[in-house]
């Protein structure tokens, strides 16, 4: 993002768009505030206190996921590929949430873990719970790291601030908030945030689609730019993956993209499951992705339709759209990710304006407070609390868990400023982190499913299963296999997938498995059937309130979706 | 009730998020509202595909705002003592 400085990005943004900026702000701070009273145990801290209704960690649940990099990431490949960037949404998303809520959640809040990586510890004991957690707590301060810097460089182009004013002003915001309130503060925020973005870009694609001459102008534009109408089908999405081939497109967005990399990131990555965790039962905890689902399916209308209105519509891609497809760097210095910035500096009056500054930077500053909160639950339940300080006082923890956030917070703003001096290391190494997610689905699938998986399965799949992610990434890197667009990431991914589960059988029949008695509540065949089972009396009662009869309402709609687009 | 969690009564959620979601939509309504009919110029709205997008933005927020209010009026909070109990009252949107 760096190169863009010349690009005229500037937003003229008067008093009222700051004001409007500033309570969103105060506002922020004030649930920050309110949370904290709320806290009086670790448990409060770190997962709620386990107390949250449905509808709350639902929200919490997709907006978490719902960071900058995911707004104006999936603008940017509307503004490239068009409408096959939906399956990073329908195809990419909704399964594993379903999947998650219908058949994962049983284990996760049923077994009473207050982490993933705990879970990995009680099904697999330490090597591959350590692996797991500290992965994961150096990821998170990498991505927590990346947000900040994306922020600060955003802001930058929008409004002319230097890069370390808005990189320190923001983690001051985030960290106040979330060492106060804690996962509470977090989650509360996320519902706040996913309104701001819903308001922010609803009256921008409203008036995107006005001014191409509604759906039909849209496409009738579409068609007639380069990429052409392989941008007005979501299927079979050659272009989005980088396959000669419609029927190895297919095949790796489904497989790829569809199984592996996202039942991968949403079934096992604890930002998310952290969020269902919180919910007051079980059958909120089930519904909590289930609910998710919902707006999932609806948020790439107002984040893809913006990218492509842009790509036809902003003089700097009418100009260069060709070139910028083939690679090329366009004369304007422009590239995709502006996409949506652009659209707004076109289109928005002041007043609106400022509601989409707000609600970029609502979405920057939610990502990284769903990174910290859950890097300082992983780091002081997983590593501190099991391998170095055991039996403190609950408010041990929970006065550790404040000064992790506020270490967190200082080292993701150090990864900013390494950023920010040399920028493609930040893409390479969440790459390279992405990969983790593959193999863990692998080995946590068989682990719930076959009880003979052994705990020297667990740690040995997950290193092999990476590994080998890694190597193919590494390959495609090196030009030695000719994949491009997102095709390397989808055949790394399953072939981490392969790699885990063959490991994990191999060494499972070669090692002794842990005794029946240790593996209640983890594993399906050991596991009572009532205890898997959601209480549907009270508040839990009701048809809307069935997490299976939701499943089954959003996949009939995203089939349909499937079918429309 | 095998699958419910914690023994402690639980007061997270005593505040209710839905008022200050209705809050920041109400307020961001009324300014646009008010932006929208006196100080949008005829170039702004030009700009915006001849939409008045600051009026029509407002007043949509006002209306999205009010349903919040009523939400949280028609099934208001209520902090469960004993979160164990199986007839714990309906709490926000549940």
């Amino acid at each position: 993002m760096l190169v863009l400085a010349d690009a005229n990005l500037r937003l003229d943004a008067n008093a009222i768009d700051y004001i409007e900026l500033a309570f969103y702000f105060v506002l922020v701070l004030g649930i920050g505030y309110l949370a904290r009273r709320q806290v009086s145990s670790s448990l409060d801290f770190f997962l709620s206190g386990r107390s949250l209704p449905a509808w709350v960690t639902g929200l919490a649940f997709i907006s978490a996921n719902l960071g900058a990099v995911e707004v104006m990431g999936m603008s940017a490949n509307g503004a490239q590929y068009g409408l096959p960037t939906f399956h990073y949404f329908w195809i990419g998303a909704i399964p594993a949430m379903l999947f998650l809520g219908i058949v994962m959640m049983p284990f996760y809040y049923g077994s009473k873990v207050r982490s993933v990586p705990e879970f990995m510890r009680r099904r697999f004991g330490k090597p591959a719970h350590l692996v797991n957690g500290i992965s994961f707590a150096s990821a998170q301060i990498l991505i927590a790291g990346a947000n900040l810097f994306l922020l600060a460089s955003v802001v930058n182009l929008l409004l002319g601030w230097p890069l370390w004013v808005s990189i320190i002003i923001a983690a001051a915001i985030v960290l106040s908030y979330t060492a106060l309130g804690g996962l509470s503060a977090a989650i509360y925020n996320e519902v706040l945030q996913f309104f701001v973005i819903v308001i922010a870009l609803v009256p921008l694609t409203i008036i995107g689609l006005v001014k191409v001459g509604g759906w039909q102008g849209l496409v009738d534009k579409v068609t007639n730019s380069p990429g052409g109408t392989a941008q007005l089908h979501s299927w079979p999405g050659d272009n989005l993956t980088g396959f000669g081939n419609n029927i190895l497109s297919i095949l790796g967005i489904v497989f790829g993209l569809g199984f592996v990399l996202s039942f991968g990131y949403w079934t096992t990555n604890f930002v998310e499951v952290q969020r269902a965790m919180a919910s007051k039962s079980m059958s909120a905890a089930r519904r909590t992705p289930i609910i998710g689902a919902f707006p999932k399916m609806l948020v790439p209308f107002i984040v893809i339709i913006p990218g492509m209105i842009a790509a036809v519509t902003v003089s700097e891609y009418v100009k260069d759209k060709q070139v910028l497809l083939d690679g090329g760097t366009a004369e304007s210095g422009v590239t995709f990710n502006n996409a949506l910035l652009l659209l707004m500096r076109d289109l928005l009056p002041n007043g609106m304006l400022g509601i989409a500054i707000a609600g970029l930077l609502a979405s920057f500053m939610a990502g990284m407070a769903a990174n910290l909160s859950s890097f300082n639950t992983v780091f002081t339940y997983d590593i501190w609390q099991t391998y170095v300080k055991k039996d403190k006082p609950d408010h041990y923890y929970l006065s550790l868990g404040r000064v992790v956030t506020s270490a967190g917070t200082i080292l993701a703003i150090g990864t900013a400023f390494i950023a920010s001096n040399s920028g493609n290391i930040l893409n390479y190494l969440q790459d390279l982190f992405s990969f983790f997610n593959a193999p863990l689905f692998a080995t946590f699938i068989l682990g719930m499913f076959w009880k003979r998986m052994t705990p020297h399965a667990g740690w040995s799949g997950l290193v092999l299963g990476t590994a080998s992610a890694v190597t193919v990434w590494g390959l495609s890197q090196a030009g030695v296999i000719g994949l491009s667009g997102q095709g390397t990431s989808f055949v790394a991914a399953g072939t981490a997938f392969v790699v885990d589960i063959a490991v994990s059988v191999v060494v499972s029949l070669a090692t002794k498995p842990k005794p029946d008695e240790e593996l209640v509540g983890l594993v399906y065949s050991l596991t009572p059937k009532e205890t898997r089972q959601h209480d549907t009396t009270g508040e839990n009662a009701g048809w809307y309130r069935k997490p299976g009869l939701l499943a089954g309402i959003v996949l009939i709609l995203t089939i349909a979706l499937n079918a429309i687009f | 009730m095998a699958t419910e969690s914690g023994t402690q009564p639980k007061k997270a959620g005593a505040f209710d998020i839905r008022l200050i979601i209705a809050l920041l939509i109400g307020v961001y309504g009324v300014i646009l509202t008010v932006m929208g009919i006196g100080f949008t110029s005829a170039e702004e709205i030009a700009k915006a595909a001849n939409v008045n997008i600051n009026l029509w933005a407002g007043l949509g927020m006002l209306v999205v705002a009010a349903l919040f209010i009523v939400w949280a009026v028609v099934r208001p909070l209520v902090v469960p003592a004993e979160p164990e109990s199986a007839d714990t009252p309906p709490a926000a949107g549940e």
